[in-house]
């Protein structure tokens, strides 16, 4: 992961910021005149995520361990291991989700029956390959949880694990409707909530929240994300 | 004159005027040849009042047997998500009660637990929060089981359990607005604890509640269990066995009711269920029958939860008492309602600076949030409620997403309901028990 120390186009000439600046950047979430503190240039890098040495404790060994003797493509399909507050992440390369998504499900040793949850995430501004999609698997024979993890750039596509986890379908219809993140083989990749025709991709943080001032008592009180915030 | 997207639109001196002609149903229907082909397409919903809100199925029939069904979602997508961002991590409670409004407590607790497992506090939360959580969650799943056998009874002809079942519900919300103020939309649970501690009123009301509901559960199995009309409609209805709800990701009473007895509270325990005594329920019909037998022996076991946990509540703080998170604020009863304690600020603006401070700072910017992400799942009156939330270390959530059950168990319409007939549709939607704002978030 890399941070890519970009400013918001106009921040520099006390113009409105043509993007709504990421939560690592300034203390009070505003760019441009408004700030005269000067903690408005303050920024903070988000850290990368390192992998975690090993042995990593609990039954992670094991799920790594049967894996990686399971999956012949072990070395190549996973960048790192991540173990975290008791959760085990792995990042996998995004052409192989679906060939690890089977094992998981498969092997006898690994038993994920169930895939709970398909989401994304945006990590604008803090990796080059913004979205990530994360799948938490869950084995109701060894009662284990474990998150998968890939990671592409806006516009870049992975393929489905809808022939592996049909539950999938709907939950990366999501992903794709609040991300754009484009799943390879879906059977029907459309908008699932929002409506058919809509423009753009509402989770990604470059997205504004929208919103209208509101009266309260005689003050006019600005929408969310125009707000002063401290950060 | 130039076609976009769904209307075609011309510029005139007045503006651009738009002539929409709802092609989208013109194909669907268009496609159909009524003298060769039997096949109908029936647009139900969104407005329907047997789809449990606001879902939209779009069936095709021959006859009355449903050869094709589409559940359409979306109609009550209100952003919760994408508004948790702008708000700091305290102020998320009040979104995400707001999700699933059937059972508003369980969307604050997976929030909370995914929050404090964020923080690294899930063992810092005191006894008597752990307890006063469960409790109420409990009569949650209470209520919203009994809105379940309401709108189910209602949807397959029984209109008076309808009416039952709503009012055994009001018993519970009365007990919920004692505590937190709210019928629903609580915000009571907080990352940390609980907003405010049970009233010795809302316990009398418990304890009275747990003798009132048994008595009312036995007539209404008397009213339904024993009537043909209702066995009719569910036995052998929406059949969806265990490898069907695995591989549709439903949880739940439904999963519960193809045999396989998984509940995250034995499972997965959190919130101190491993101290809890209590059976789960299961049934190996795989129909709507077997859930609705789930459903009321949940409600029986959760009853019995209740009455453990009013035993185990022992006098104690209601909040972590790590001083960085606790929330400064407390609640009273005020002329317009639910509000500050004015006897709290009086203390604060009067006792240092320092407490000034410390409950603006607090107030206002929240408290950090370690960056990382986690999940974390509970037992959801309608199957397992994942929260993945990830921070970046700041004092807003940066990305929260909720698995909800509803969502998920509702792509399994398709699968319970192609080949039967359309009456079934209805009982098999229904047996899932969506609600409709849990799903769209």
């Amino acid at each position: 992961m890399t941070v890519e120390p970009s400013s918001p186009e106009g921040a520099n000439l006390g113009a409105p910021a043509q993007t709504p600046s990421s939560p690592q950047k300034g203390m009070f979430g505003i760019t441009g005149t408004g700030d005269v503190s000067g903690f408005g240039g303050l920024v903070r890098p988000r850290h990368e995520v390192v992998g975690s040495p090993k042995p990593y404790g609990g039954y992670f060994d094991e799920v790594t361990d049967a894996l990686e003797e399971a999956y012949p493509g072990f070395a190549d399909a996973v960048e790192k291991v991540v173990v975290d507050r008791d959760e085990l992440t792995l990042h996998i390369v995004p052409e192989r989700i679906a060939e690890v998504a089977q094992i998981m499900r498969d092997d006898d040793s690994l038993r994920f029956e169930l895939c709970s949850s398909v989401s994304g995430v945006d990590y604008l501004n803090s990796d080059a390959r913004r979205l990530h999609v994360t799948y938490h698997l869950a084995s109701m024979t060894y009662r284990r949880r474990v998150r998968l993890e890939v990671a592409v750039p806006a516009g870049g596509s992975v393929p489905t694990v809808t022939s592996v986890y049909p539950t999938a379908d709907w939950q990366e219809r999501e992903t794709y409707d609040m991300f754009g993140v484009i799943f390879t083989g879906h059977p029907n990749l459309t908008r699932v909530l929002m409506p058919d025709d809509w423009e753009g991709h509402p989770q990604r943080k470059d997205y504004p929240l929208g919103g209208v001032p509101v009266e309260y008592k005689g003050a006019e009180i600005p929408p969310p994300d125009q707000r002063r915030v401290y950060q | 004159m130039t076609q976009s997207g769904y209307a075609s639109e011309r510029e005139t001196t007045e503006g651009r005027v738009f002539t929409v002609t709802g092609g989208d149903w013109d194909t669907v229907t268009g496609s159909v040849d009524p003298l060769s082909n039997e096949k109908i397409v029936v647009n139900m919903g969104p407005q329907h009042p047997s789809t449990h809100g606001v879902l939209r199925l779009v069936l095709e029939l021959e006859g009355e047997t449903v050869t094709d069904v589409r559940p359409v979602v979306g109609y009550l997508h209100t952003g919760i998500e994408k508004n948790l961002e702008y708000r700091n991590w305290t102020q998320g409670t009040t979104f995400v009660t707001r999700a699933d409004y059937l059972a508003p407590l369980f969307n604050e607790a997976g929030y909370c637990l995914a929050v404090e497992k964020l923080l690294g506090i899930t063992d810092d939360i005191t006894e008597r929060a752990n307890t006063i959580r469960v409790l109420f969650m409990e009569l949650n799943r209470i209520s919203s089981h009994l809105v379940w056998l309401a709108t189910t009874g209602m949807e397959l002809g029984a209109i008076s359990m309808m009416l039952y079942g709503f009012r055994e519900r009001e018993y519970i919300l009365d007990i919920f607005e004692e505590t937190s103020g709210l019928r629903m939309n609580h915000a009571y649970f907080r990352p940390g604890g609980v907003a405010q501690d049970i009233p010795e009123s809302a316990i009398k009301k418990i304890r009275d509640f747990l003798v009132y509901l048994p008595k009312k559960l036995k007539e209404y199995e008397a009213m339904l269990s024993g009537q043909v009309i209702w066995q009719e409609r569910t036995q052998g209805v929406a059949v969806l066995d265990v490898t069907g709800c695995l591989a549709m990701g439903v949880t739940g009473p439904v999963l519960r009711s193809a045999g396989l007895a998984w509940d995250l509270r034995k499972t997965m325990p959190y919130c101190g269920y491993e101290n809890y005594e209590f059976d789960v329920p299961t049934a190996t019909t795989a129909d709507v029958w077997g859930r609705y037998q789930v459903r009321l022996a949940e409600i029986r076991e959760s009853l019995k939860i209740v009455e453990q946990a009013l035993d185990r509540l022992r006098p104690g703080p209601i909040f972590i008492a790590d001083k960085k998170i606790a929330w400064p604020a407390q609640l009273a009863v005020g002329l317009d309602g639910m509000g500050n304690s004015l006897e709290h600020v009086a203390k604060i603006m009067g006792q240092s600076m320092e407490s000034l401070i410390h409950h603006f700072k607090l107030v206002t910017e929240g408290f950090r949030v370690p960056a990382g992400q986690v999940y974390v799942a509970i037992e959801h009156p309608r199957g397992e409620l994942g929260v993945h939330a990830v921070s970046d270390g700041g004092t807003h959530p940066y990305r929260v997403h909720m698995r909800d059950p509803s969502f998920v168990n509702l792509q399994a319409i398709p699968a319970m309901a192609e080949g039967a007939l359309l009456a079934d549709v209805i009982a098999g939607g229904a047996s899932l028990d969506p609600v409709m704002g849990g799903c769209d978030r």
